[in-house]
This record gives C-alpha cells, structure tokens and sequence, in this order.
C-alpha cells in the first residue's frame, strides 16, 4: 500500500469534514458559533491544500495553503469578531425554518451536485476525482444558507463560505489556479467583507437593526 | 364404486370449499332472524372451511400450476381458473385469517345490530368466497366477476348498520372508490390482452390470463397496462391519494369485517398487483420499480403520522393499515427494480419480504381490529378520549391486543420485525444497482421506512396505553366486560399466528420460495435451509443473520432469573398506596392526558401533512369547549376538485333535460343522421 | 475447546456488562462534578443505590396492573440481551448471531415500549407525560440510529456486528469519511437515548422539564432498582457500541481467553476517556426545550443519512 493511497483516502475525510462543517453551518443558529465554523473550515482547507501539495508535488499550492491560513482562519474571522463586538450582535440568535427541512434541501442538493459532477471528474482523472461534487455540494450549501438567513452577518459567513467551496474544488479538480489568480481572489474577499462591513454599519444606522429584511423598506411602492 | 377422492393439493378442493361458503351463506337466509342458528351453528362452520382451505392452500404451495374450466356465465366465456402458488399463497392467507375471524363473529354477533344476522351471513360468506375466486381466477372475465362481487358484498356488509348517515356516506365513498379502480383494472388488462395492437390480430379475444403472459408486450403498452394496474389495485389497496375510503369505511363496518377487509381484502389488491407485473408482464422497466416504491413511501408515511394523530381507535388502525400497504408497495417497487436489472436473487429477497409481511399484516392487523370490536361491544365507545384502564376489565383482550401492538410496531421477537427486517435487508443490497441516480436514492428510502417503522410505534403506543392503561375516563367503564369464550378463541387463533410467524421464519421463507421461484426464477429456500431452522441468514450468516427463539428464550430466561434472584436475595414485598398527585388532591380521571394530549408533538412536528382546525375555549366561555379537527389535505386539493367538476359537468347535462317530448325526439333524430352520416362510407 | 472458550468469554462479558455498567455512572457523574467544581460523589454511589432499592419494599399504586410489575423486568432483559451481543472483549460471541444491528436497535425500542408503556399505566399526569416525550424521543432516534449502523453495513458488507467490528479492525486499515457523520450522529442519538444533557437532565427533579425521570416516577424498590440498572446498562452498552463501530481497536478476534490481556485494559482505558468526554459534553451544553428534541434528533438523522450518501459517493466506484 503506496503512500498516495493514504494521502487520496485522507482527503476525502477532509473533503467529508468540509461537507459536515457546511451542514453545521446550515444548522446552526448562533453568529458566534457560525464563525468558529467557518473558521474550522477555513483550518480544512488549509490541510487538504497542503495534502494536495504533498501529493502532486505542486509547490504553489504550499504558498496558497499559507495564504488560506493567513486569509480565513485568522484574519477574516478576526474581522469578523471585531465586528459583531463592534455592531453588538454577539450573541444574536437567528430565527431558522426548521431545520431538518433545510437539511432535507441540502441532502438533494448534495445528490443533485454530484451526479452533475459525475461526467466532468470523469474526464479529470486526478487523484482526487470524487472531489469535485463535494466541491460543488459546498458552494450549493453555502448558497443555500445566504438564503435562508435573515442577518446580514450570517449572510456573509454564507458568501464566506461559498468562496470556500470555490477555492476547495479549484485545488481538488486542477490542483490550484495560478498564483495571480489566487491572490486576486483573495485580495477581493478581503476587500469584499471590509465593505460589507461598512455597509452594515450604514445598515444599522439606518434601521437600528441587522436584520436585512428591512430592506424591502427601500423598494418604492 | 368408491368415490375417486382428488390429492389434496388439487384445484378441485378450493373449489368445493368455496362452493361450501356460498352454501353457508345461503343457509342464512333459511332463518335470518335466529342468532343462535346462525352465530353458534354457521359461521363456526365457515370457520372450519377457513381452516380446511388454509390445509388445502398449504399442501397447493410448490404444486405445479393446474387449471380448470368451468362452464359458467356467458356463451363462449367460461371461467377459466388457475391455482398455482402464488394463489395458493394468498388462499393460505385467505383461509387461515378467515378461520379466527370467522370464530370471532361467532361470539360477536348480537341481535338489533343493523342488517338481520342471517342476511350479514350471506354478505359475509359471498365476500369470503368470491375473495377466493378472485385469487383462482384465471381469466379477466372471472376475475372481475369475482372481483366486483367482492366489492358489492363488502359494502353491504359496511352499511350492515345503514341506519346512520355518516355510514352510509362512509360506505358510498367506498364504493365510488371501489369502481374507479375497478375501470383501471378492466382498462389494464384489455391493454393486456390486445398487447396494443387495436385489431386482435391472431384473432383470440378469450382475455384468459395464459394469453396474456404469453403475449409479448412492447415497451409503452406495457407501460400502460402496468400504470393502469397500480392505479386500479391502488385504489382497492389504499395507495395514495385513493385512499379516502380506508379510513371513513373501516370504523364504520362491525369489527369483524373490518378485520376481514383490512387483513385480507387489501391483499387480494396486493395479489393484483403481484399477478401483473411480475406474471402477466415479463420484463419490468427500472422506472415501475422507482414509481411504486415512491408512492409506497409517500403512502407509508402518510399513513403513520395520521394514525398517530387520530382520536378514534379503529380510524387509527385503518391509518395503520394505510402505513403498512405502502410498505408493501415499497417491497414490491424494491422487487421491480431489483428484477429490471436481472438481479433475481435480491428481487426474490424484496418480495419475500412484501409476501412475509402480508401474511404478517393479516395476522396483527386482524387480531387489532377484533381487539377493538371487543372493547366496542364492551362499552360502546370507539372514541378514545372517553376510554382508558381497560387492562383490569378485560385482562385477555387486552393482553391479545399488546401482542398485536408490539407486532405491529415492528419489534422482535414477534413477526411485523421479520418481514421489516428482510425489507431493511433488501434495502442494504441496493448500491450494487448498475444506475447511477438511484443507487443512491434507494437508501435514503430506507431511511424513510425506518423512520416509517418509528412512527407506527409511536401509534401502537398512543392505542394501546389510550385504551388499555392508565384509569377509566368514563364511570362506565368500570363495567366492561372480558370477551366471550368464542371471541377469545378467534383472537388466540391469529395472536398464535404472530408468535409463529415471528418464531419460526426459516420454516415461513422455505415455503415462500415456492412462490418466488416461479415468478422470478430464484428464491431464499436453499440459502436459509442451509443454516437449519434456527438462525434465519437470508443470503449467508456474515452478512446477517437473526435467531428469533434464542432471542426469546434469551429474554424469557433473563426475566426469570432476574425474578428469581430478586426474590431470593432480597424480598417480594408490596404495599399499595395511592400514585403522586404532586400536592393537587383534587385529580379525576378525566384529566389525564387525551388522546389529543398524546399525539400532539407529532402533530407538531409534522404540522404540514394535517389540515388542522381548532376551536380554543376563551377564559369567559360559560362552557369551554376544545375542539381539534385533523383532516387531510387531499380531500381539498384532489377529490372535492373533482366533484366540483363533476357537478358542474352534470349540471350542463341538466340543460338538455327540457320536459318536452319533441325535444328529447329531436335529440334521437339528430344522434341517429349523425351516426348514419358516420357509418355511410 | 474453541466454543467452550467462545461460552466462556461471553458469559465473561455479560458478567463484566452488569458489574461495570454502574460503574461507569458513577464516574460520568464524577467528572461532571470535577467539571463543575463541585465536590464529586463517590465512585461507588451507584451501587450503594442499587443496594438500598432492592432492599427497600414495593409501594405499588392501587390500579398498577400487571404490565407495570413486569415491565422492569423486561426493560433490564432487553438491556442484558443488548450487552451480550455487543462485541466487548471478543468479536467471536456464541450470541452474535441472534441479533444483528437492525435486531438491535429492535431491542431498544422494545423497551422504549414497555417503559412508555409503564408510564401510561397509572394513569398520572406525570407518567403519560413522560410516556409522549420519550416517544417523541424515540421515534426520531431508532431511524437516526439505523442509520449509523447502515453507513457501517454498506461499508462492511454485514448488518451482523462481529463482521463490522472485525472489518473495522482487523482488516487493512482505510479512512472512511462516512464515519465522520455517523459518528456526529451517533453521539447525538445516544445523548438523547440515554436522557444526557441537551435532551433530558439525569440529575433532574423538576417535573416539567423532565422525561425518563417523569415515566419511572411511579416506581420504587426493587423494581426502580432494575429500572436503574438498565439504565445504566443501556449506557455501557451505548458506549460499547460507539466504539466499537469509531474506535474497535484492541477488540481481538478470536475467542482465546490470553486476549483479554489486551481486551480489558483497552475497554478500560476507551471507557474511561468516553465517560469523560461524555461528561465534557453535558457540561458545556444547556439542555433544550423539548420542542427542540425533534430539530436535533432531526438533524442527526439527516446526518446519519448523509454518512450514507457520503459512503456512497466518495467510498464506492472507484
């Protein structure tokens, strides 16, 4: 049993964890605990970027395993707890629809991704083949929270998340887009959640709450 | 010369018996107002019929296939009947259910109960022979004879009490529902016979079933007769959405007929179906398998969290009964697919399962609803609010009954957990499916029957405690009364029947595989023979395996053991004192928890599924007054659609009818140039 | 030689299942107290209750029936069935084959039904109460437990458990992501079977928020006494299950009585780190409403259907 073998079983485990975190995600009502999720995810990206890397010997993808580090287990959850601690929303609760319901949804969503991955990973022929429905079931799930969220920090863990689901099946599927790329990539969400974040400030000031169904307010009747 | 006596597996035997039911049923109307003629000499003897058929059906079972001829009927339709082991099958079913219930209305009967007992008798015996000539016939024209005489007789036997409306409203329903279907079995197999070609070109129109199967039927022909088969046998069956009727007409028949309706009479639908598809048609598409298992999951559900909301005992059991065809169908979906993909031995394992579980549903289900007639006789109410603590009054239906429950929600060592077990079983096998969708579908079905299978504990709980446990609601219930001799005999005869089929399933499969065989060219008899009669393996021992009588004596011993130890050791002492009231003395029966109470976290977790209407007491009522209505959301969105429709169809066909002669001579005179018109090339 | 040894071990587990199960208890109890920072009760509490509730006579409601008095005896023979034919010490039981997976999890819900049942047969408010809740429970948990057990039967081609474990350890070892979700699954069914923290609080005394403790209220002496113990037994066996389908290392194989050299101190050692993180988990968590029992009974459902689509997905075909 070669060492390759291991290397392909243990990114599918991260691959599942990846899945998991997605569905924990999904289900869980509390902001705090939301970015500590996405938080872990980001940590599993991490990892099975640099088991890639050790597999295929692809040297670029240590330095965007460094970058997922940097980017989403430290800073962007920093901004993000800086930010509910600004906005005071802590220890806000979100009211979900039933959350089996949603869980339900996301089992055929899961279905339904990767039988649409099926023929494309046929013709990939990596290592790590099975990946990108898992990929594709990530970004799904995570467009599947944006939606069922009414805050507007959540909303953005979901967007968060969905990039997450890009980057997981860019590595799994090509090994990694060029350097260029990444760091483009990086650097827009980045910049995305620092103007996100301003716009929740303007948000509240205008409605005294996050709560962005409040927005309807704004269409003209 | 000495009468030459056929063998005992000869088609001539469940002839003559059924011969002999009819013969008792005419023998009631010798003196249809005499109970004691008709209770304790008839139906006893029907009973005896039941049994011998029973015999008969048994040794029938790995016969080969023979066939008779009867003149009867039309010039140039005769019928043509069949007993091969897939009827023999059902006939065993037919026959041993038949036997306890039979002995049971003995004992049940009383008289002023709507229709005169002797008439019932004759509706009664109709129903059970024409039941086994439906499962003989061998010919759609006999087939639907019997098939239709079976409706007729079980509606009347319904309306027996057809003084009250809401039975006769209940008993219409049935019948309306009964020919809709019956219009798609008829359909389906003219698409059989005809093959789809319109003009019968080898010129037999004779519509026997050996025609059929050996008519080769194109893919879309196919298609339809089997689509318009589910459809009709569906509606007899209760698959959703013709399943209205089961519920309005179970608790409106006498006890025994629903026990006869719903043990039996559902599965001669099941036999329906089986005999289409998988005799009459020889190749099943991938998409028939996925399309029954579905709306046998849909059904199965829907069954189990309406039973488990429902306030009438016998309205609960007919939701039950619901439950448990859609599981049937989903084994025999499970079996189509199976068999679409050639995989014969996994398909024989899935309807093993279906067959098994059908003999299972008659004995439990049966041995329930005599339950409830019995506790109905006792003390006249069939609402659960208004029962309770039952276990003291009636100790033997009340222990026969737990039986039932703990059968029917499915636990070992009992049956209901042998044939859940085989389909579950049958479920594991499913990712070996050559298909990519649904390979993976299918187990997540599995995850909806288990859950199914949960939910139908949660009900048999709620019936069984409701009734049973707790203190009498009503003060007049102190006075119910145990079941007669009789009626306790029937009640053991088929609780006995659910500890057999639960303790010996080795024996059961063995004999099941004689009807596989046939159908599907492999069967479970060998697999399981080898590991002897005591560890029931289907496929082999390492991938699983159940020894139901170790089990039991497991459990037996322990609980033995443990009563010895604890008398030994320590001391059997008992005092008797008055339960907790929590510091409130002022408690009464009536405020313990309802039937309502108990299927409330259902009804709120699966709020969507009900139509709920509720009526809640405001604090300055005079007299409060709560109020819970559970219907179902079908009846609005499906069937008063369709009146709807219907009545204003009918109401522009009012228009022609003008009360002027001339006029309705116009509308001849018209139609008739027209047609000639027509037909003048 | 071989069988008699096989007697021998099971009979050795079974014992070992009924002395520990208490055991086990009252070290979970410990450290949630440690956790706490309240000073812990003895090791040995469990016992010593026992040991009082047997003593102790039987004050029997007026209209008990006799499903009442029998019903603790039933619930501990489910729960004494269920610790034989989890494999503990040896995957080789003379009783393996009697019941499989799915026959397990029939056996719990057997006495789910008989103490539900009991509950209901006096007929106070309490016990139906508790009765409904424990239904609501269950009817949510047994499909979420059958479905761990399926993710770990497609894996190893068996619903038999020895063949499971047996596959887990002894064959050529290979990460299987589906346990993952089983796993969460399985850890948050057996909270709730076992009346733990988020769903029902085993130290609690309050009526309105309590469920195992509102349908046993009725009972006392010797037959509360067996109640208990098969509650704790339902948790050694719990326990046992857990790891022998996520951690089955040091289950020998073969029936030879020098593996319990290895066998024991591994059940210890395994037990004793599952108790404590047992405890970890009641203490960091606040116990919920009960209308939320079915969201997350419901969640681990749909988590362990997913261990199966994730079996079926990232483990097969290749």
């Amino acid at each position: 049993m070669s060492l390759s073998h291991y290397y392909g079983q243990f990114i599918n485990l991260l691959a599942a964890i990846l899945l998991l975190l997605s569905f924990a995600m999904l289900g869980q009502r509390r902001i705090l605990s939301l970015i500590n999720l996405f938080m872990a995810q980001g940590a599993v990206l991490c990892a099975s970027t640099v088991v890639v890397a050790l597999t295929t010997g692809q040297s670029h993808l240590y330095w965007s395993a460094l970058i997922t580090l940097v980017l989403k287990v430290f800073l962007l959850p920093w901004i993000l707890h800086r930010l509910i601690r600004r906005l005071n929303v802590k220890w806000d609760v979100e009211t979900l629809i039933n959350i089996p319901t949603t869980m339900l949804i996301g089992i055929v969503l899961v279905i339904f991704s990767f039988n649409l991955a099926l023929p494309i990973s046929e013709l990939a022929g990596t290592v790590t083949r099975s990946l990108l429905g898992i990929a594709m079931a990530c970004v799904l799930l995570a467009f599947l929270m944006m939606i069922t969220r009414s805050k507007a920090v959540p909303q953005v863990i979901g967007f968060l998340s969905m990039e997450n689901g890009l980057f997981f099946a860019a590595t799994s599927a090509t090994y990694g887009m060029p350097m260029v790329v990444e760091l483009g990539i990086a650097l827009d969400v980045l910049v995305g959640t620092i103007i996100l974040g301003v716009f929740f400030f303007q948000i509240r000031e205008k409605f005294e709450s996050l709560d962005i169904r409040h927005l309807e307010q704004l269409k003209e009747d | 010369m000495p009468l030459p006596i056929p063998e005992l597996f000869s088609i001539d035997w469940p002839l003559s018996l059924v011969v002999v039911w009819l013969l008792i049923g005419g023998a009631g109307l010798l003196a249809p107002r005499n109970l004691a003629f008709v209770g304790k000499t008839l139906y006893p003897l029907g009973a005896l019929v039941g049994l011998a058929l029973a015999v008969v059906a048994f040794e029938a079972l790995g016969e080969a296939p023979q066939t008779r001829v009867l003149v009867l009927g039309l010039p140039d339709l005769p019928f043509h009947l069949r007993l091969d082991s897939l009827s023999a099958l059902f006939l065993l079913l037919l026959g041993g259910t038949s036997a306890g219930i039979s002995i049971y209305a003995a004992g049940y009967l009383r008289s002023g109960e709507g229709t005169a007992p002797g008439l019932q008798c004759l509706e009664y015996h109709l129903f059970l022979a024409s039941m086994a000539l439906v499962l003989l016939a061998d010919d759609a024209y006999a087939f639907m004879v019997a098939w239709e005489s079976m409706a007729f007789s079980s509606f009347f036997l319904v309306t027996s009490d057809h003084r009250k409306p809401e039975i006769r409203r209940a008993g219409y329903l049935y019948l309306l529902i009964a020919h809709v279907g019956a219009i798609g079995i008829l359909l389906s197999f003219g698409v059989l016979q005809s093959g789809g070609a319109l003009s019968a070109s080898n010129g037999v129109a004779d519509y026997t079933f050996a025609h059929m199967r050996a008519t080769d039927h194109d893919a879309f022909w196919a298609s339809a007769a089997f689509g318009l088969a589910v459809f009709g046998f569906g509606a007899k069956a209760g698959l959703l959405p013709l399943h209205v009727w089961l519920p309005e007409a179970h608790p409106a028949a006498p006890s025994p007929v629903s026990a006869m309706m719903s043990g039996v009479m559902l599965k001669t639908a099941i036999y329906g179906i089986l005999r289409v598809s998988f005799d009459l048609l020889h190749h099943p598409l991938w998409w028939w398998g996925v399309l029954v298992l579905a709306l046998g999951l849909i059904t199965a559900l829907f069954g189990a969290v309406f039973s488990a909301v429902q306030s009438d005992m016998k309205r609960l059991l007919a939701y039950s009964s619901i439950e448990n065809i859609g599981l049937l169908f989903v084994g025999i979906g499970l079996a189509l697919t199976f068999r679409s993909f050639d995989m014969n031995t996994l398909a024989a394992l899935a309807l093993t399962a279906v067959l098994y579980h059908g003999l299972n549903h008659a004995a439990f289900k049966s041995l329930l609803f005599l339950c409830t007639g019995s506790v109905l006789h006792a003390t006249r109410e069939r609402s659960l609010g208004k029962l309770g603590g039952l276990i003291h009054h009636m100790p033997w239906v009340a222990w026969l009954a737990l039986l039932g429950v703990l059968a029917s929600a499915g636990l070992p060592p009992l049956n209901g957990f042998v044939s859940e077990w085989l389909l579950l079983q049958a479920f594991l096998f499913t990712p070996g499916l050559p298909h990519g969708y649904i390979n993976m579908l299918i187990p997540v079905a599995a995850a909806a029957v288990a859950l199914t299978a949960a939910i139908a504990g949660y009900a048999m709980v709620k019936f069984f405690g409701i009734v049973f446990l707790g203190q009498p609601r009503e003060e007049k219930l102190t006075l119910a009364h145990d079941a007669g001799i009789l009626e306790r005999v029937g009640m053991s005869w088929l609780g006995i029947l659910c500890i057999l089929l639960g303790l010996f399933p080795v024996f059961v499969i063995d004999k099941l595989d004689a009807v596989t065989r046939p159908l599907l060219g492999a069967g479970l008899g060998e697999a399981v023979r080898a590991q002897g009669w005591l560890l029931l393996a289907p496929i082999n021992a390492d991938r699983a395996s159940y020894e139901p009588l170790v089990f039991l004596l497991m459990i037996v011993a322990v609980v033995a053991l443990t009563f010895l130890i604890v008398r030994r050791f320590w001391h059997g002492r008992v005092r008797r004192g008055a339960p907790w009231d929590c510091g409130f003395p002022l408690q009464t029966a009536r405020m313990q928890d309802t039937a309502e109470g108990f299927g409330q976290p259902l009804r709120q977790v699966f709020e969507p599924f009900y139509r709920l209407t509720r009526e809640l007491p405001t604090s300055f009522d005079k007299l409060p007054r709560y109020r819970m209505v559970v219907e179902d959301h079908f009846w609005y969105w499906l069937y008063l659609p369709v009146a709807h429709v219907a009545d204003f169809g009918s109401r522009m066909v009012a228009f022609l009818q003008q009360g002027r002669i001339s006029i309705y001579l116009l509308f001849s005179f018209v139609t008739l140039v027209v047609l000639l018109f027509l037909v003048r090339g | 030689m071989e069988f008699a040894s096989a007697i021998l071990l099971q009979v050795l587990e079974l014992v070992l299942a009924l002395l520990v199960a208490p055991l086990l208890t009252g070290w979970v109890n410990q450290c949630r107290a440690w956790l706490q920072n309240r000073s812990a009760p003895s090791l040995w509490l469990p016992y010593r209750q026992l040991a009082k509730l047997f003593e102790k006579e039987v004050v029997l409601a007026h209209n008990a029936s006799g499903l009442f008095r029998a019903a603790p005896y039933f619930i501990f023979a489910c729960m004494v069935l269920a610790s034989a034919i989890v494999p503990t010490l040896s995957t080789d039981l003379p009783f393996g084959p009697a019941a499989d997976v799915i026959a397990l999890v029939g056996i719990f819900a057997l006495a789910r039904i008989f103490i539900a049942l009991a509950g209901m047969d006096v007929g106070t408010s309490f016990g139906t109460l508790g009765a409904r809740r424990e239904m609501l429970i269950g009817f949510l948990a047994e499909p979420a437990l059958l479905m761990v057990f399926f993710t770990a039967s497609l894996i190893s081609h068996s619903t038999s458990l020895s063949t499971i474990v047996e596959t887990f350890a002894h064959r050529e070892f290979a990460i299987h992501p589906s346990l993952a979700f089983a796993g969460v699954a399985f850890t948050m069914v057996s909270l709730a079977e076992n009346a733990r923290v988020p769903i029902d609080n085993p130290t609690t005394h309050l009526e309105l928020t309590m469920i195992h403790e509102a349908m046993i209220l009725e009972y006392s002496g010797r037959h509360l006494a067996l109640i208990e113990w098969a509650a704790t037994l339902k948790m050694y066996v719990y326990s046992c299950l857990g790891l022998a389908l996520f951690f089955p290392w040091g289950i020998p194989q073969g029936a030879l009585l020098s593996n319990l050299l290895i066998a024991l101190p591994s059940l210890a050692v395994k037990l004793g780190v599952g108790g404590f993180l047992l405890a970890v988990i009641e203490t960091a968590s606040a116990k919920m409403r009960i209308f939320r029992a079915p969201e997350f009974l419901g969640t681990a459902f749909m988590m362990a259907v997913l261990g199966m689509l994730v079996h079926l997905l990232l483990e097969t075909g290749k």
